[in-house]
């Protein structure tokens, strides 16, 4: 029906309907959060009964989760500089390198992120252990990086692999090195890859709690770790809260980079 | 005028695997020589090319720019300029942005880089066009852009990878004197691969014919074109005729040769006076005939079997009109046409 009659009312509003739906579907478990975070009651209902900003209060008010803020962006602006060089040489690498040896290595570099999350933060534990890392911010930097590369990795690989590569042998031969080439050559040219990965970056590291629960110790606990022991120990709209304003910044950013994406 | 350097390729050998793109070459180029590698695809052109830039490195062999070894120097130390095949223009910079990038690299005063790239884009006819951003260039534009890009920095060797190929027939044909003219100006030493024929006819000094990773005959382009010395040569350089000793006779009766000749398509007669009594003489059947406007092309079936291509121009060509196919034909050749190729039994 929708193939022979594709401008009908009938298939219009059957097509709208059906993409309403997945949109409710997807949208709505985060949506649903933000009612009860201006919630006035001390427990998490819904529809809330009277409103307030108590919650948000609360969460600016307490020294506990203002570190927990600090620490999780500073992690994240960390996890993303050192990913996403780290990210773009191996990209260029692998797909320099081609055959069998590129594909190995590339497997190897997407591990991280096939890899049960909870398999990686309890051997990344031993590890950090046997260094006396444990309960530091730079362990739980190693963690998130790692995490990270796979995910920079997807992200610039396709970009890398569209590059036209006489444009560096070019630039070579006009007397460019290597370093002169990637940078005044390459990166320019991927701008948009970098930025989505150095995004992709941030993200992953804003949004990790199992390596953190397992490596972060209490002064430098992310804001994932903190809400899912304060969520364990009591059930109050301050993790509605936060979640709202989480929500509210990732949902910022992530516009700003696409915008600036398309001008 | 700059000054250009001779260039030596001494028994340089590069395998890929079991494939040997790079069979021992060696070849001499002289200083302001312009030099055309031609050969097929898989010939080693390229190949040779890309070593004498620094992006392919030989397993064995030496690379010498006049008496330096550069064989491991690095692209970026070489002083090359290299136009490649698809131009590989910087798409994120005007067409001033690359001009000036290689002096830009080499910490050139601003104003003097500024004026060297609006110079050198005058020489290649691009002046005006400074501004302009790459994606809004002509193929032909993006081919002088390439060009001034490789020149302007006054490099000692000039590199040049089926620069032309991707342009259309006329335009190619403009860009061959152009590039040569340019060539002329710069006195620099330059070494041009390509597939055409024609076109490494028309620009050479010399042409070093590449077969299977090997050079095959270095030499002038006339010298390739009439004494080619090996069957290969012989016939990528056009319609050639390679015929057994026994199929031609000397109009005089002399003996003929005792190998194999090779006799151009356009080198035939159909007139026996106006070829020396020191010609040679085939006599066949006429297979097929066509008019090609400025000329016919006869197909000859000779008695041993073998079919030639002779090849009259229309003006000489009174009689071809008439010929029928079946009938006995004698094509003669004079014998300044007529090439042994040493070695070579048809």
């Amino acid at each position: 029906m929708l193939e022979a009659y594709p401008d009908s009312r009938l298939a219009r509003i059957l097509l709208w309907s059906f993409c309403a739906l997945v949109m409710a579907f997807l949208m709505l478990p985060t949506l649903v959060v933000v009612p009860l975070s201006f919630s006035a009651s001390n427990l998490l209902e819904f529809p809330p009964r009277a409103y307030s900003l108590r919650w948000y209060e609360t969460f600016f008010g307490s020294a506990t989760w203002m570190a927990a803020l600090r620490t999780s962006l500073i992690l994240g602006t960390l996890t993303a500089m050192i990913t996403v060089p780290l990210g773009l040489l191996a990209g260029i690498s692998i797909n320099r390198l081609g055959g069998k040896a590129a594909v190995t290595i590339q497997g190897v570099l997407l591990t991280p992120s096939i890899v049960p999350g909870i398999l990686l933060a309890i051997g990344l534990f031993f590890v950090l252990a046997a260094q006396r890392l444990v309960g530091t911010l730079f362990g739980v930097l190693v963690g998130h990086v790692v995490l990270a590369i796979p995910v920079a990795c997807i992200v610039l690989l396709p970009a890398l692999a569209r590059f036209d590569w006489n444009q560096v042998q070019a630039a070579r031969s006009l007397g460019a090195n290597w370093a002169r080439a990637i940078g005044g050559i390459i990166i320019p040219q991927l701008q948009i890859s970098l930025l989505s990965a150095t995004l992709m970056a941030f993200l992953t590291s804003l949004d990790e709690s199992v390596i953190s629960i397992f490596v972060a110790s209490g002064q430098n606990s992310t804001l994932p770790k903190l809400m899912f022991l304060s969520l364990r120990d009591q059930i109050d709209p301050t993790i509605a809260a936060i979640s709202t304003l989480w929500t509210v910044i990732v949902v910022v950013v992530v516009l700003v980079v696409t915008l600036r994406q398309k001008s | 005028m700059m000054k250009s350097l001779p260039i030596t390729i001494d028994s340089v050998r590069k395998t890929y695997g079991s494939y040997v793109a790079l069979d021992d070459v060696s070849l001499d180029i002289q200083a302001g020589e312009f030099l055309t590698l031609l050969g097929p695809s898989g010939s080693g052109k390229t190949t040779l090319l890309m070593a004498l830039a620094g992006f392919v490195r030989p397993d064995s062999g030496k690379l010498l720019l006049d008496d330096r070894d550069i064989t491991r120097l690095a692209p970026n130390k070489r002083d090359i300029g290299i136009v490649f095949q698809n131009y590989a223009l910087f798409p994120h910079m005007n067409v001033l942005a690359n001009v000036e990038y290689p002096l830009v690299l080499r910490k050139t005063p601003k104003a003097e880089a500024r004026q060297r790239a609006l110079d050198t884009l005058v020489r290649v006819k691009l002046e005006g066009l400074a501004e302009r951003n790459i994606a809004a260039l002509s193929g032909g534009q993006r081919q002088r852009v390439a060009l001034a890009r490789a020149i302007v920095f006054e490099p000692r060797v000039m590199l040049m990878d089926e620069p032309l190929s991707a342009l259309d027939k006329n335009l190619r044909e403009t860009m061959q004197y152009e590039i040569r003219r340019l060539h002329d100006d710069l006195g620099i030493t330059t070494i041009y691969v390509t597939h055409d024929q024609r076109e490494a006819l028309i620009m050479s000094d010399r042409i070093a014919v590449m077969n299977s990773g090997r050079i095959q005959q270095i030499d002038t382009p006339q010298r390739i074109y009439d004494r080619p010395s090996t069957r290969f040569v012989a016939e990528f350089m056009g319609e050639a005729n390679i015929v057994a000793p026994g199929s031609a006779r000397r109009i005089d009766g002399a003996d003929a040769s005792r190998e194999a000749l090779m006799i151009r398509a356009e080198c035939f007669h159909l007139d026996a006076k106006l070829v020396g009594p020191d010609g040679v003489a085939l006599e066949g059947t006429l297979r097929a005939k066509a008019f090609r406007g400025e000329n016919w092309l006869l197909t000859l079936a000779l008695d041993g079997g073998q079919e030639i291509l002779v090849c009259i121009p229309a003006a000489l060509a009174s009689g071809c009109a008439e010929l029928a196919a079946g009938q006995r034909v004698t094509a003669y050749a004079p014998a300044a046409k007529v090439h042994a190729i040493p070695g070579v039994v048809a």
